[in-house]
Formats: C-alpha cells, structure tokens, sequence
C-alpha cells in the first residue's frame, strides 16, 4: 500500500483542520481495524495524550456484522492538532455508538470525522459530541451518514452541541447525508452556545467561586457524550480527565 | 447586621430602587411586603449581587462589611443566604455535588477545615429528613423536575446545609401546600431565629408569618420603604390592602 498523497483544504473531511500540523507527520499509519463478530459487543476508549506541540491523528475502520454493537467514547483534548477518523460499516441490524468530547484552547485544532455506512437493513446507530473552547481554538465535528440502497429501517442521529467561552473560538458542525433507501430515520441536531448566567449566579449565590462554579456547569454538559458509557469507572475517568481539561481553560 | 442606606438601583437602565433604607439588627426576623414588581426580587438580587442589578446609590453592609465591594460567592462566605423566588434548574449537575463544593468554598475562604464526604453527606441528611425532602431528590440535578413545592423545600435545605447568619428568603413560601408550609416555617424558626443571625422575609401572605413571627414588618412600594411597623401591620394590609399606603 502507497502512502496516501498529503490532504489538502480542498478535501471536505480536511477542510478545517490545521494542514501545517498534518504535513509535520504525514504519512500517518494506515486506520486501525476493528471487527466486531455478529452478536458480539466492543467499546473503545479513546483519550491520546499529546504535548502542546504534539499532532495526535488517529484513524479506525469499524465494521461491524449483522446485530453486533460496537461504541466508541472519544476524549480529544491533547496536541495542538487532535484528530480522530473512524469509518463504520454496519451490517443487517448492527448498532454504533460516539460519544466525543472535545475541549480546547489557545489555538488548538480539535477533530472529530465519522463516516458511517449503513449497508444493511435495520442498522442504528447514535453520535453524540460535547465540545467546550476557548482562545482560538477550533473543533469539528464532520459526521457522514451513507445509506444504502437497501438499508432500509436504518435509524441514524447526531446530536452535536459546543459551548464557547471566548468569541475567537470556532466549532464547526457538518452533518452529511447520503441516503440511497427510502424507509430511513435519520436526526440531526447541532448548537453552539454560552453558559447560563441564571445558572452561574444561582451556583456564585451559594459561595462557588465563578472559575468553579464555571468548571462544574462546563463538566455537566461535556458529560453528557459519556452517559451511554456503562462502565462507572472508565466513565468517572474520563470525566475527570475532562474537568482538568476544562479547569485549565479557566 | 444588615444596614441598606438610601439604596438606588438599576436595571436595563430603568431605576427599580428609589432611596431604600433598612435596618436588620442580630436575632431580629423582618418582613416586606409590597405590590407586584414594587422591587422586592431586585432589592434581594442586589444584595446577593446578580449582574445588570446597578447600583448607582448608597450602600448596604453586612456586620459593617461593604456588600457592593463583594462579588456573589464573596457574599455567600461573608453569610448572607438568598432563597430564590424561582430557584434555577441546572441539568447534570447533582445537588450534593454543588453543595458540597459550594459549602466547602465558603469554609475554605472563611479558613475552616473542609468538611469530607461523609461529614457533608451526614449534614446534609439531617437537614433533607428535617424538612421533608427525600434525599434520593438531593442525588439527582439541581432543581430539574422538581415541583414547585419542592424546589422551595430544597433552597431551604441549602439553607440548613450552608447556615448562613443573614438570609434573605423571597417567596419562599408560595408554592407550598398547607402541611408544607408548616415543615418550611419551622425550619426556618429552626436554622435561623437565633441571637446571631438575622432573617428578612419577603412575602405576600401572613400565612407564613403565622409561623415564623416578624419582628419588623416594612411595605415596599415604588423602590423605597413607605411605611414600617410591628406584626400588626401584616394583618392591617391583609385587612386594606396597598391602595391606601401605597398610594
Ligand atoms: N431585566 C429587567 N429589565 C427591565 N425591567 C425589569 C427587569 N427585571 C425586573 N424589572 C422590573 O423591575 C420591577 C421590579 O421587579 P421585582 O421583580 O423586583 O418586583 P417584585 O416586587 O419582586 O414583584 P413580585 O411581587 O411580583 O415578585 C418590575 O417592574 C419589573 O418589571
Ligand atoms: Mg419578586
């Protein structure tokens, strides 16, 4: 296999990323596979470490047979660009589950890119990505859903909502549908928005300093990208994770 | 304990308080009582310090310390309580864990010893079971789902946990059941009709001050006091109503 040639803006899955970054480290390993048997289940914790300068891009090729499940739970946080591919294949009643978080500062490029292919009928599956930043930073979230001709019954959402803290900050929010079948559900919902003043002064009013009265209404709405994790303890991680994430931005 | 001089205040531009003077010494309860969008929720906002409440006049102090110099979580530690008349829901975020930190942060810039997880949870228990509200409520999100009712037993429950010395408590009573109202009135008698603490009642029934006796009872009128008086004057605007003092 030839290494791929280096992406350029033109490309729509690279067009908001930091491509100074990219062209530092290509060409990157080839994606990850991970098959998931029929009937069987996977999860996938994803949450790289990286330095400030550090270029984190990592990409799996999902697929997943006929009634297996398989649920990624993301953390991309680290490097000055953090970007995470997944491509998901999904057979006859197979289900996939994202949950990302993304929080970021100073001028990071924080990325999130799936392609799902519903291939088969009666597949699901359910994204949900949680993004807090500030400075310059930048995060995307590039969703694409395929449904084939014959997939139908397939039931597809995406609920993506970011929070900025400072006006220089950029989310980006791209769903992409390409739907070949006909009996086909398939939700999108993406905001962008500010913490709650009402709820900050309700917290001040009770003696939390803003910072941390700020840190704990930021951790509630990441946390809503880990609620489909089932195992307390790597969710507990990956929430604390997140809060030393979020305090360091304020 | 509480010394309002000749507050004014603004918000959005628009003057709500007009000169407002009051004074609350320790061990005294205090009412006011007064027509709808006289000021009462802006007074009690501008004391805990809410941005876009503008003070552009006088001052008010707590035990001689400058209220308006403090920011909201300063006020908080310096022992003022505000009962919110429409307490706020914050999804994902438990009542424990926000009391906890919270009343840790008070003790902590009052240079008090953290309380740990067992203590708060020990604390907190006995002031959920005092009035009434189930603790399985106190796991789940701020005031989410919670009934009227409820999220007025709840700011009294953060009341008993943080046991400020000067509470400011606006409507707390409406909303309540009769049984409710009884629970609510005690505990307020309970964490706070004492020598060093202090209460001002914002309300529009006797009701509750059947239970929680006024030392002081005030009318707030137009952004100012118009007329101050004893337990009586309750039952005297229950009787008239404003149109004769308030005119
Ligand atoms: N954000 C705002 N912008 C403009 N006017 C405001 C704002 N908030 C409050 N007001 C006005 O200030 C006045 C006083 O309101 P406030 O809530 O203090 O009244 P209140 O005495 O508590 O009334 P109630 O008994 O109905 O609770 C009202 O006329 C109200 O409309
Ligand atoms: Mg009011």
């Amino acid at each position: 296999m030839t290494a791929l040639a280096l992406p350029t803006a033109r490309q729509e899955a690279w067009r908001y990323s930091d491509l100074e970054a990219v062209a530092a480290v290509w060409p990157v390993p080839p994606a990850e596979r991970i098959n998931v048997a029929a009937g069987e289940s996977a999860v996938r914790i994803v949450a790289p470490q990286a330095g400030a300068d550090g270029v984190v891009i990592a990409d799996y090729a999902v697929d997943i047979a006929a009634g297996g499940t398989c649920a990624f739970f993301i953390l991309n946080i680290a490097g000055r660009l953090g970007r995470i591919a997944i491509d998901v294949t999904l057979h006859d009643g197979a289900h996939f589950e994202l949950g990302g978080a993304i929080v970021g500062g100073a001028g990071q490029t924080l990325e999130i890119v799936t392609t799902v292919n519903h291939v088969e009928p009666n597949a699901t599956s359910n994204q949900v990505v949680r993004s807090v930043l500030a400075g310059t930073a930048t995060s995307s979230f590039l969703g694409k859903v395929a449904v084939a001709r014959d997939a139908q019954k397939t039931d597809a959402s995406q609920s993506v909502k970011a929070m900025l803290l400072d006006r220089t900050a950029t989310a980006n929010a791209k769903p992409e549908l390409e739907i070949f079948a006909d009996d086909v559900k398939c939700a999108h919902g993406a905001t962008v928005g500010e913490l709650d003043r009402q709820a900050l002064f309700y917290l001040e009013s009770r003696g939390l300093p803003p910072a941390e009265a700020k840190a704990l209404l930021l951790q509630a709405f990441v946390a809503g990208a880990f609620v489909a994790l089932e195992d307390d303890g790597a969710r507990a991680d990956l929430e604390a994770k997140a809060l030393a994430a979020l305090e360091a931005l304020l | 304990m509480l010394q309002i001089n000749n507050l004014h205040a603004e918000v959005d531009g628009k003057p709500i308080l007009k000169g407002l003077s009051l004074s609350i010494n320790a061990g005294e309860v205090h009412a006011i009582m007064g027509p709808n969008g006289a000021g009462k929720s802006t007074l009690s906002y501008v004391l805990a310090g809410r941005p876009g409440y503008e003070v552009t006049e006088g001052t008010a102090t707590l035990d001689g310390q400058d209220l308006l110099a403090l920011d909201p979580h300063e006020r908080a530690a310096a022992g003022l309580f505000l009962g919110f008349q429409y307490p706020v829901e914050i999804p994902g975020v438990s009542n424990l864990q926000f009391l906890r930190t919270a009343l840790n942060a008070q003790r902590k810039s009052r240079g008090e010893a953290e309380l740990s997880g067992a203590e708060f949870l020990k604390v907190a228990r006995a002031q959920a079971q005092a009035l009434g509200l189930d603790m399985e409520m106190l796991k789940r999100p701020v005031n989410v789902g919670f009934s009227g009712g409820e999220k007025k037993r709840n700011e009294m429950v953060q009341m008993g946990i943080i046991d400020p010395k000067m509470a400011i408590l606006d409507e707390t009573d409406s909303g309540l059941d009769i049984d409710a109202l009884r629970v609510i009135g005690d505990g307020i008698n309970r964490i706070m009709r004492k020598d060093d603490k202090a209460v001002l009642l914002i309300t529009h029934y006797q009701r509750l001050l059947d239970y929680v006796r006024p030392d002081f009872v005030h009318v707030l009128a137009n952004g100012r006091i118009v007329r101050s008086g004893g337990p009586e004057l309750a039952l005297e605007l229950e009787r008239e109503g404003y149109g004769a003092i308030a005119a």
